[in-house]
């Protein structure tokens, strides 16, 4: 029997789960334009491969990121690139950036699947290029990049975990994705499993999924799956959570700072095994994924197979379009998603949801009352903090006391807003001082690195002032050396060429030397020549006269 | 008498201990300069009077310069710096210049005509280049500090100010602040 551990608090939730999870998926068609914004996880722009007017086909990679963490973006259906321009992002920022354009052809050309090999016998580098290539990140909400998370390095792994435990409310996308695509999930995760090298596997799924865990286990049980097992959770808020659901599973903490590989273990969503399933045995890129659109804003809310690149507005539309209480768009759902100011925005690899509330369905903010210290933040908070000690130091912008209390581990689930008697938009405060440290040590690495710069450029300098000073110093001993005999020689050849018949015999010589031989020290310069020929110079010869 | 000679004993003994931690635990350089240093920016612009970071903050651990003399650092830095030092904190000194918002300099690569100039002023080596051929900034390592901007002679440097990104983007307090 497999013993389930606990984490400290967390919420029963109402889930508004069959709101979505009713309707059968339904495969959204080709919108009529696609848009891949070009900025990348940490603000760095993927480099655009194509240019407008360029007829692309589905599949095609049309822009390439920098590093592995940056994957490669794919055409998710074939037509051709209307612009290349700045267009807002779906982010809080609201910022708009460089995004791809285009204009599908209604065709869906692919390009022709590459055949492959069978994955058992490819190596796990092997496996991480093709996971790579095709794209792949993290579809649990995060967008990390897979080919990354799966090369733990030198980290000892022992297990693989595939987070099916769907706790946010309202979001069903990876229940449905499971009841529709259980052997992908599984053979995905046997992918995984080579990958990483581990003999084991769990697969968290929430007991309020019923469906989806009988979908599990007739597959498990129709093919040899022993080695993965299904294991259903208690419905918690948020067991979900990457650091959650591992404590939950194996009882195992993740250290603070830390990611899932210090605790011997890598995490995954179930969609994304399902989308390296697809890379790796059919050969497609991730160019679709599972979107929920839910809420009392929509008319037929449901779970739509939808290609990266869609906007937003068109995925309600083939959901039957707003209806009339439509109040607020959320991408993600209503406890860690944002709100979005406009549904022209396209859907990218990370979107799971798309939330439109109605009128009343959840709470807008409202106005913060003062702190009563009541303590029922810390009661809830998954991760143990002090949100009410937090909230002084972030308010106070006291973000070294706010770090001690060990900010940087809140996951902002918002399960401390929730409870909140007095309003407090607690995870609010916190986002604002966490982005404030990460910035701060981003500025401290940054000056370090220019002190770094400065001192070497320094030291490089004084090397160089160094150096030239030795070869002046040599240049010098090279001057005096010339004894008496070479000086001697000199003065007869100044008087051979003043009186060329008096001093015949040494004609020849000077002939011989037109200059005389001085060891050139190394980096002289032409200065030090003319120094020498000075004495040869009619100028030089001149006081020999007198 | 062996009281008085025990009392010896111990002495020579210490006075070896002292004499022997003295040498063996020497701090090389300043300790407090070196932390000074660590709160400056390293934009190594020179505002402050004095020619880079370094000498700056051990000015300050002579007690010879101010704590307000540093624009790049603002009032972040002054603060953080009184806060070290355990002084009041003041506002910028204003003949020193002002706080700016961050930006870095690019070179306008169609006038550059390779003088090199700028890459002889750069303290941090963040412009590429050489004599006769075009200049460029390498943004990443560029601290903003203008010094390239006076040498060049057909002034085809300007400075930009840095465009926020996913990467640098801040959550908005909730009450407005920041």
């Amino acid at each position: 029997m497999f013993t389930l551990h606990r984490f400290h608090g967390g919420l029963h939730l109402n889930a508004h789960k069959e709101d979505s999870s009713l309707a059968p998926l339904a495969t959204a068609p080709v919108p009529p334009r696609l848009i891949f914004p070009l900025q990348q996880r940490g603000g760095q722009n993927a480099q655009s491969l194509v240019e407008v007017g360029d007829h692309v086909r589905k599949g095609q990679v049309i822009a390439q990121g920098e590093g592995p963490m940056n994957p490669p973006i794919h055409a998710s259906s074939s037509g051709v690139v209307s612009a290349i321009e700045p267009r807002p992002l779906p982010h809080p920022s609201g910022l708009a950036d460089l995004a791809i354009v285009i204009d599908t052809d209604g065709e869906d050309l692919a390009l022709e699947a590459e055949a492959r090999p069978d994955y058992r016998r490819l190596a796990p580098d092997e496996l991480r290029r093709i996971i790579f290539e095709a794209g792949i990140v993290g579809l649990g909400g995060a967008a990390f990049s897979t080919a990354v998370k799966t090369d733990p390095g030198h980290r000892a792994i022992d297990t693989l975990i595939l987070n099916g435990a769907e706790c946010e409310p309202y979001i069903t996308c990876d229940d449905s994705l499971l009841r529709n695509f259980p052997l992908e999930v599984l053979e995905g995760a046997r992918i995984l499993m080579r990958v990483l090298g581990v003999e084991r596997c769990l697969l968290g799924i929430e007991d309020d999924m019923p469906e989806a865990i009988r979908a599990l286990r007739e597959t498990q049980q129709a093919g040899d799956y022993a080695d993965i097992d299904v294991v259903t959770v208690p419905a918690l808020y948020p067991s979900g959570g990457e650091k959650q659901l591992i404590r939950i599973l194996t009882g195992r903490e993740v250290p603070t700072r830390g990611i899932p590989a210090d605790a011997g273990v890598v995490c995954q969503n179930v969609g994304t095994a399902a989308a390296v399933y697809r890379a790796v045995v059919r050969g497609e890129p991730l160019i679709e994924r599972i979107v929920t659109v839910t809420g009392q804003g929509v008319k037929n809310p449901g779970n739509w197979l939808v290609r990266i690149g869609t906007p937003i507005a068109d995925l309600v539309r083939y959901a039957g379009g707003y209806s009339g209480t439509a109040e607020r768009l959320i991408l993600g759902g209503p406890m860690m998603g944002i709100a979005l100011p406009s549904d022209a925005l396209p859907l990218v690899k990370a979107a799971n949801c798309v939330l439109v509330t109605g009128r009343g369905e959840t709470t807008g903010p409202k106005e913060a009352l003062p702190c009563i210290r009541c303590g029922a933040c810390a009661e809830v908070c998954p991760v143990n903090l002090l949100p009410q000690q937090l909230y002084w130091y972030s308010r106070a912008d006291n973000l070294q006391r706010a770090e001690e209390y060990q900010l940087a581990d809140c996951i902002e689930c918002g399960c401390c807003d929730y409870v909140c008697p007095s309003h407090i938009p607690l995870v609010q405060y916190f986002r604002a001082a966490k982005g404030e440290l990460v910035a701060k040590q981003r500025e401290r690495s940054k000056a370090d690195h220019a002190r770094e710069r400065f001192e070497a450029r320094q030291a490089r300098k004084e090397r160089e002032k160094q150096e030239r000073a030795e070869a002046a110093q040599r240049k010098k001993a090279a001057l005096a050396k010339p004894d008496a005999s070479e000086i001697q020689d000199a003065i007869a050849r100044a008087k051979a060429r003043k009186h060329p018949l008096e001093s015949a015999p040494t004609a020849p010589r000077h002939e011989r030397f037109p200059h005389p031989e001085v060891p050139h020290p190394e980096g002289e310069g032409e200065q030090g020549c003319s120094d020498f020929h000075v004495d040869e110079s009619p100028k030089a010869q001149e006081p020999a006269e007198n | 008498m062996l009281a008085f000679l025990a009392v010896c004993v111990l002495f020579t003994l210490f006075g070896a201990l002292l004499g022997y931690s003295s040498r063996r635990f020497k701090v090389e350089g300043d300790p407090l300069a070196d932390k000074i240093d660590a709160l400056l920016p390293q934009t190594q612009c020179g505002q402050c009077g004095f020619p880079g970071c370094r000498p700056y903050a051990e000015a300050i651990a002579r007690g010879e310069a101010d704590i307000n003399q540093c624009p790049p650092g603002g009032e972040d830095g002054v603060l953080a710096l009184a806060d070290l030092l355990g002084v009041e904190p003041k506002p910028l000194s204003g003949e020193h210049g002002a706080e700016k918002p961050k930006s870095v300099a690019v070179i306008d690569e169609t006038r550059c005509i390779g003088c090199t100039l700028c890459i002889q002023a750069c303290p941090v080596d963040a412009i590429l280049g050489a004599a006769k051929l075009m200049h460029t900034v390498i943004a990443a390592e560029c601290t903003g500090c203008e010094l390239c901007i006076a040498p060049c002679p057909v002034d085809c440097i300007a400075m930009e100010p840095v465009r926020e990104n996913l990467g640098t983007w801040l959550w908005p307090k909730p009450d407005g602040t920041r």
